[in-house]
């Protein structure tokens, strides 16, 4: 087995800062944050992925994921956070493959909709201002986001997500050390 | 005015300082030592580790002497610490039929195996005021008969249920739940409750205990045993993969035994209420095991309508330490609610007021 | 330089971790109350401890922070959780309310407006809107699941055929994107509209009653009302003794023991700014 790569530098900080970053893209959908943390997750996870899960997964939040065993030992290992097979009783679910369905994730319940996972996609890139128009809290009037690699039926599944509310999933949207959020609450018409 | 006027900073810092010097009292008096508090007020500190849930006795005797005698500022003080250590583990279940026994006292049963040991108690005192401790430097007598053996002390309530006449609780593996990490939701198991009650301010307590023995929750409870003494406490690291003990904690446990008229899946039987609390605290632990039978009535199919019974009432407004910071917070500058309340009855008033005059005229 | 013998900003970092977590959670569902394992704070239950913890929990060494109570920083409590926050992360200060990155507050909302760069924190004695009309908590969840708020319309309608006025003058339910019914906190109903689409995160703590909650930006934040009943915010009929504003929330003043009353801005801060440039104030 390979040595694993280190998590944070300086882990209070850097988790800190990755927290805001999440935090503002969560609260103001599609507009795009970077991750100022130099991190080397293993491959294939990317900066703002592997960042994402060293500030918020911990030994309370089951994972579930689709990589191989070097990044489940690095997240294992700087997080903590137990690896499950069962993608519905996951905390956080780690998509870097072809994205699991929406549905197949804990969407919470009525009483407490704040128990629905957080699925953290990995994506091919993020640009702002073109692609899907979103809408909803935390945007003014409206907000633009294309996001290179999405799954194909995305738009539709969101929308049946985004039904459920106040149940739902919400989404990271991760490429490189860029970080877009899709809260349950934002709409999304294609662009 | 206390609150707008400019330094603030001054004024804390200037209060603090005369708090400092109100704590020392008379300086022609020797200070108090930590270790005195802890030798001397023993059963203010026991009650301290208990409602600040945090077992050190030389902690909370600090905490007595920095909150100038004030229990529940002194548990504030320890349960604040508390919150900032590391957890390295949990402990095993304590086996209470192992405890050294200080004291062992049954009100159903005159004799039993393991005996009645009276132990220290104020009990029987006459409780008139003693003038002679007044005078320093009197020595303590020493105490004519040695302590209770150590052997094992077989459970009143275990007496009661080879017979089958108690119900035995039902055996769990399941993680319990942690006060501490996870806030109360309802309804709530009956180890989370016992862990609120554990810890719940003893007035509160003693008052609703009392209240299901005057009518309010119909009670009728015996005292089947309570033991108070010192037991061991054992973890077990993951990487050692056997328990090992880590000291001995001062404990109190008081079994309750209640009756319980049967259902149509049960029998009649007796039930438990349980109190199991840090220290020598019997009045705590009678009234928490009074009050945890009041909270089982839902579960024992009893109707629940006596405050005791209410689980939300009782959970929510046993923790002194919220209950004293939201009581006091009202000290807390309101202006600006007050003010808007002002005005939205100078509003009301002139409205009735109006209509008066309409309906005069 | 902050406190030995703590971690930066007091909390440990599972802890901090456990209320980020329920933080983003607040702000995806906008108005529903988290519960969270809120922790003993050294300040006193019913001080602020909700506020403290979400604010040590986002605060980071770049951030300025302001604390309010009462719109005023100079308030006791202000400056003893603004001390506190010196000590244990070793943060810049401020009274300025343009120069924050995150204020937070007790019972106000700055009369300035708050830019999309700021996060508004407010400290929440009781989190529950429906508290006075239903205590049990167990029944109150439920109600928020069907978003059944029959009772509060019903309390207001009320007080209109009772008064004529709805007699709630502070921490005066909302609606959050028309899906949540919502404790504002206690601030003045004077305050409430500034809530509504909003440039500024807003973020609650209520440390004892152990629930955490969000309004994101440019959220609908409505004010109950009735079509025949307005919402109306009431201030002072009169303006700043000190500053002449006609437009702030004021404080009242007891002058003499002959019923003599002066009115001053409540928001220190604001005040002292239209002192300072009196001129460009007085539009
Ligand atoms: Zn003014």
């Amino acid at each position: 087995m390979k040595q694993l790569t280190p998590g944070f530098a300086d882990p209070v900080l850097d988790a800190q800062a990755c927290f805001r970053a999440i935090l503002e893209a969560m609260s103001r959908p599609g507009r795009i944050q970077r991750i100022a943390a130099h991190i080397t997750p293993p491959a294939p996870l990317c900066t703002a992925a592997g960042a994402a899960l060293l500030s918020l997964a911990d030994a309370d939040t089951p994972l579930w994921l689709d990589t191989d065993e070097a990044v489940a030992a690095w997240l294992r290992f700087h997080c903590g956070a137990p690896i499950t097979g069962d993608i519905g009783a996951a905390r956080f679910v780690l998509s870097c493959g072809p994205a699991p369905s929406l549905a197949a994730l804990d969407i919470g319940t009525d009483e407490d909709p704040q128990l629905g996972a957080t699925l953290i996609l990995q994506v091919a890139g993020l640009i702002a201002d073109e692609g899907w128009r979103l809408t909803g809290p935390g945007i003014q009037h409206e907000h633009h986001l294309r996001v290179l690699g999405a799954p194909a039926d995305f738009v539709s599944a969101w929308a049946r997500n985004q039904a459920l509310f106040p149940r739902g999933v919400d989404v990271l949207l991760c490429a490189g050390d860029s970080i877009a959020a899709l809260p349950r609450s934002v709409m999304i018409a294609e662009g | 005015m206390y609150v707008a006027v400019k330094g603030g900073e001054k004024a804390i810092s200037a209060a603090h300082t005369w708090l400092d010097e109100t704590r020392r009292g008379d300086t022609a008096l020797p200070e108090l030592s930590v270790a005195q508090i802890e030798q001397q007020m023993a059963l203010a500190v026991d009650r301290v580790m208990a409602e600040g849930s945090c077992h050190d006795r030389f902690l909370a005797a600090l905490a007595i002497k920095q909150a100038k005698g004030d229990l529940i500022e002194a548990a504030f003080l320890l349960r604040a610490y508390r919150t900032t250590l590391p957890r390295f583990g949990a402990s095993l279940p304590l086996e209470t039929s192992r405890m050294r026994l200080r004291r062992r006292i049954s009100a159903t049963y005159k004799d039993l195996p393991g005996g009645q040991v009276l132990g220290p108690t104020f009990d029987y005192t006459h409780r008139l005021l003693d003038f002679a401790l007044a005078a320093e430097g009197r020595e303590a007598p020493a105490t004519p008969e040695a302590l209770a053996d150590l052997a094992e002390t077989p459970r009143v309530t275990e007496i009661l249920a080879r017979e089958g006449l108690m119900q035995r609780e039902a055996l769990s593996e399941a993680d319990p739940g942690d006060l501490t990490r996870e806030p109360l939701s309802f309804p709530a198991p009956r180890p989370v409750r016992l862990q609120n009650l554990a810890r719940g301010d003893e007035g509160f307590l003693l008052a609703l205990g009392y209240s299901t023995q005057r009518g309010y929750g119909n009670a009728h409870p015996f005292v089947g045993e309570i033991r108070v003494g010192h037991i061991g406490v054992e973890i077990t690291p993951p990487e050692l993969g056997f328990a090992i003990d880590i000291g001995d904690i001062g404990i109190t446990e008081c079994q309750m035994v209640n009756q319980f008229k049967g259902s149509r899946t049960e029998p009649a039987q007796f039930t438990r209420g349980y109190g199991l609390v840090f220290g020598h605290g019997e009045r705590r632990a009678m009234s928490m095991a009074l009050v945890d039978r009041g909270l089982r009535a839902r579960e024992l199919g009893e109707e629940a309508d006596a405050p005791a019974q209410q689980e939300e009432f009782v959970l929510y407004h046993s923790d002194n330490i919220e209950a004293t910071g939201f009581v006091e917070h009202l000290k807390l500058p309101h202006y600006v609610d007050f003010q808007s309340e002002l005005e939205n009855l100078r509003t009301i008033r002139r409205t009735a007021e109006a209509e008066l005059r309409e309906a005069a005229e | 330089m902050t406190e030995a013998g703590y971690n930066f900003a007091y909390l440990d970092e599972a802890t901090k971790r456990m209320i980020r977590r329920a933080i983003l959670k607040a702000v995806a569902i906008p108005g529903h109350q988290i519960p969270f394992g809120a922790r003993e704070m050294p300040l006193p239950y019913g001080w602020g401890t909700g506020g403290i913890q979400v604010t040590a929990s986002i605060l980071g060494p770049a951030d300025v922070l302001k604390v309010i109570d009462q719109g005023a920083d100079d308030t006791t409590n202000a400056v003893s959780i603004r001390r506190f926050f010196t000590r244990v992360a070793g943060i810049a200060t401020t009274d300025a309310t343009g120069e924050a990155s995150i204020i937070q507050t007790r019972h106000r909302i700055p009369e300035k407006p708050l830019t999309e760069n700021q996060i508004l924190v407010y400290q929440v004695p009781q989190p529950e809107p429906l508290f006075r009309l239903e205590p049990h908590r167990a029944e109150t969840r439920r109600l928020h699941a069907l978003a059944d708020y029959g009772l509060m319309h019903v309390r207001l309608y009320e007080d209109i055929a009772r008064l004529g006025h709805i007699a709630k003058a502070y921490d005066y339910p909302v609606m959050v994107n028309e899906r949540y019914l919502m404790s504002p906190s206690p601030i003045p109903a004077f305050d409430n509209p500034k809530m509504h689409q909003m440039a500024a995160l807003q973020l609650f703590g209520a440390g004892r009653e152990k629930r955490i909650y969000a309004v994101p930006p440019y959220t609908a934040v409505r004010s109950l009302d009735f079509e025949d009943h307005p919402f109306r915010p009431i201030r002072a009929p009169q303006a700043c003794a000190i500053c002449g504003s006609t437009t702030s929330y004021l404080d009242e003043l007891v002058t003499d023991d002959a019923g003599g009353r002066a009115f001053i801005c409540s928001d220190t801060d604001y005040c002292q700014e239209r002192q300072a440039a009196p001129k460009a104030a007085a539009e």
